[in-house]
């Protein structure tokens, strides 16, 4: 079955190189959403239903943590699996998106493996 | 021995960015420094503010020959000019390249956060930090196509900076 997936990454090379990465990680992609931040993550998320976010961290007007924390407040969003894809290197930062409830972490760079090991489990 | 560490971070931070995204091998050239950066220039070059315990910029530099050959293997799509796709990849390769430099050199400098990148692509033109340091500058080859990766770094002097200086000198073992 297609899966839906929300990226949700201020770079646009970013968000046009995960959608290659899922298909080269045998996701069958369904519709594939954009959002440059959290908030408008949030708005493209609306009704449409999802089967998997992909975020990043440091993004202007609502970062990565606030937009996850969001979500996980959301009755309606809140066991949609989310993956945070960064540079942030942070430990505390680490620590507070998987305390947040994030599935899972990946750092850039990244490979296509690396994201497939990651979505073993979760979708 | 603080240098040595910023240039062992640059290296490791390029070059895991080229290997893994890219699927290029860079050879890395010999560091050195730089006081000014007077010299006119063709091509794109990126750049990112560092701000913490320590503050500067970073820099990366390449021709627009480059620029294209980087976006190409990035986006996997083939780019004959310099358009803002590929001024975005670039951006995207200064944010990588230094945000993992920052992650790399952290424990030493202290916590820092990264601007949003800034891409110029032209000919004929200068770029100049007032920073009064000099910058750290490591050369890449690929071929016949270098690319520089430039770092300047000195103390902060705000609030935010000693109290960072503060608390990375308490944790220290």
């Amino acid at each position: 079955m297609a899966l839906d997936v929300l990226i949700v990454d201020d770079s646009a090379a970013i968000r046009k190189i995960l959608q290659r990465v899922l298909v080269q990680a045998d996701v069958m992609l369904g519709k594939v959403f954009e959002a440059n931040d959290g908030q408008e993550a949030l708005e493209k998320l609306g009704s449409n239903k999802v089967g998997l976010i992909l975020s990043d961290i440091n993004m202007p007007n609502m970062d990565g943590l606030e937009f996850l924390a969001r979500i996980r407040a959301d009755e309606q969003w809140k066991n949609v699996p989310i993956v945070m894809i960064t540079t942030e290197g942070s430990q505390n930062k680490v620590m507070q998106a998987l305390q947040l409830g994030a599935n899972g972490y990946v750092r850039k760079p990244f490979t296509a493996e690396q994201i497939k090991e990651k979505l073993v489990g979760i979708i | 021995m603080e240098n040595e560490k910023l240039i062992a971070g640059i290296c490791s931070a390029t070059g895991e960015v080229f290997s893994m995204m890219l699927g290029i091998e860079l050879q890395n050239g010999e560091s050195h420094q730089e006081t000014a950066d007077d010299e006119s220039f063709d091509g794109v070059v990126g750049l990112i503010g560092l701000a913490g315990a320590w503050v500067g910029a970073g820099r990366l530099s390449c021709s627009a020959e480059f620029a294209m050959q980087v976006s190409t293997a990035l986006l996997a799509t083939p780019y004959e000019s310099v358009n803002a796709e590929v001024l975005d990849a670039m951006a995207e390769v200064t944010n990588m390249i230094f945000g993992n430099v920052k992650t790399n050199i952290e424990e030493e400098y202290g916590a820092m956060g990264l601007s949003i990148p800034t891409v110029i692509y032209g000919r004929n033109y200068k770029a100049r930090s007032v920073s009064s340091s000099g910058w750290t500058v490591v050369p890449f080859f690929c071929g016949k196509e270098r690319m520089d990766v430039k770092i300047c770094l000195a103390p902060g002097s705000g609030a935010f900076a000693r109290a960072e200086q503060i608390v990375h000198q308490a944790l220290r073992p």
